[in-house]
């Protein structure tokens, strides 16, 4: 048993799944403004679409899914190849620097959402 | 006329590894690749070092990467491998090199005993034998014939990366083989130790493993089974 104090859910089973069904919800939200905008729509429309409760709590879910996937995927990323083994100690203050600006940036992103979905 | 590129490297005299070519007339025979690796130590240059010990496939001892690909060169005939006349003979990538040919392999047996690649079961041995139904026995196929040549492990990048913690597809292979015998009891204590997001989860299918294989096996498939259990005790 690895022990981790910084990936997602700290294991790999609840990781795996997160990632997998997170995924899911993207390409079910991608298709959803693909279609609508494939379909035509104007300003006023688009405006209203997103305006119903509806598609805020989708945009909100596909947004923190986004987060979630892309910790999961990026933080695989870094354990790779931001490591000691591969870089020497400077590889473990190099990936501790991007994991955090990997989370703070992810943050602002789901707070940014919220603000121009919900504000 | 064969070219023959192999590995060279003896860290006691060499500041650096380097490929020596050799030039190798096979007569018009198609030999297996450990078979021109012999002629070589034996006529041209005995110092090129390398491991072998069956030369039939059986022991896994010359695993090697030939031509880019990581495989046996005691089952490897020269022409499934060889194009446009060159032969190139490295170790399996990813490990530490001892001397030309051959690798250190304690990290990936380091790997192997981590999944406890014993038979567990706390109840009395029976007087012959523990008996186990055909069907549970045909579980065990496409597993236990694994003979721990590394080929698979060494052509994983996940395992390139982190050979201390990623058990590799050759460790976990035998890792499903105990998961499913139906004579072993150490299940729960079995997957309780792989759930990490580094033992198993560090697979991403890319399935480099099945491609090498030099038995056929399929340890992406067996990954998959370990996953599949993993989700079913926890949800």
């Amino acid at each position: 048993m690895v022990t981790q104090v910084t990936s997602f859910s700290r294991s790999g089973l609840s990781d795996w799944l997160i990632q997998r069904v997170t995924s899911v919800i993207l390409l079910a939200y991608f298709l959803c403004i693909a279609g609508t905008l494939l379909a035509g729509v104007d300003y006023p429309a688009w405006k209203a679409m997103h305006q119903t409760t509806g598609m805020r709590i989708f945009t909100l879910l596909a947004a923190l899914s986004m987060a979630a996937h892309a910790w999961i995927g990026l933080w695989a990323v870094y354990t790779d190849y931001l490591t000691e083994r591969m870089l020497g100690p400077r590889g473990n203050t190099l990936r501790r620097f991007c994991q955090l600006a990997t989370v703070l940036a992810l943050i602002v992103y789901v707070l940014w959402v919220i603000q121009i979905i919900w504000g | 006329m064969l070219q023959v590129s192999i590995y060279r490297y003896n860290p006691e005299v060499d500041s650096a590894p380097y490929m020596q070519d050799f030039d190798f007339d096979a007569e018009g025979r198609d030999l297996m690749v450990l078979d021109v690796l012999e002629a070589i130590k034996a006529k041209t240059d005995a110092s090129v070092t390398y491991r072998r010990s069956c030369r039939e496939g059986v022991c896994g001892s010359d695993g090697l990467n030939i031509n880019g690909k990581n495989g046996l060169a005691c089952i490897t005939p020269l022409s499934e491998t060889v194009k446009n006349g060159k032969l190139v003979i490295r170790p399996l990538p990813g490990l530490p090199v001892i001397r030309d040919l051959v690798v250190d392999m304690s990290l990936f047996y380091a790997q192997y005993e981590k999944i406890q690649p014993f038979l567990q079961n706390p109840s009395p041995a029976p007087a012959i034998e523990r008996l186990q139904s055909p069907e549970d026995r045909a579980k065990l196929d496409g597993l236990y014939e694994c003979i721990l040549c590394a080929c698979c492990s060494t052509s994983c990048p996940s395992f390139w990366w982190n050979p201390d913690r990623f058990i590799g597809p050759a460790g976990l292979l035998q890792a499903y083989r105990f998961l499913a015998d139906s004579r072993d009891t150490a299940t729960d204590d079995r997957l309780a130790k792989l759930d990490d997001p580094f033992s198993v989860f560090r697979c991403h299918g890319i399935q480099n493993c099945v491609n090498v294989c030099p038995k056929g096996l399929n340890p992406t498939k067996a990954i998959g089974h370990i996953r599949t259990m993993l989700l079913n005790r926890a949800t």
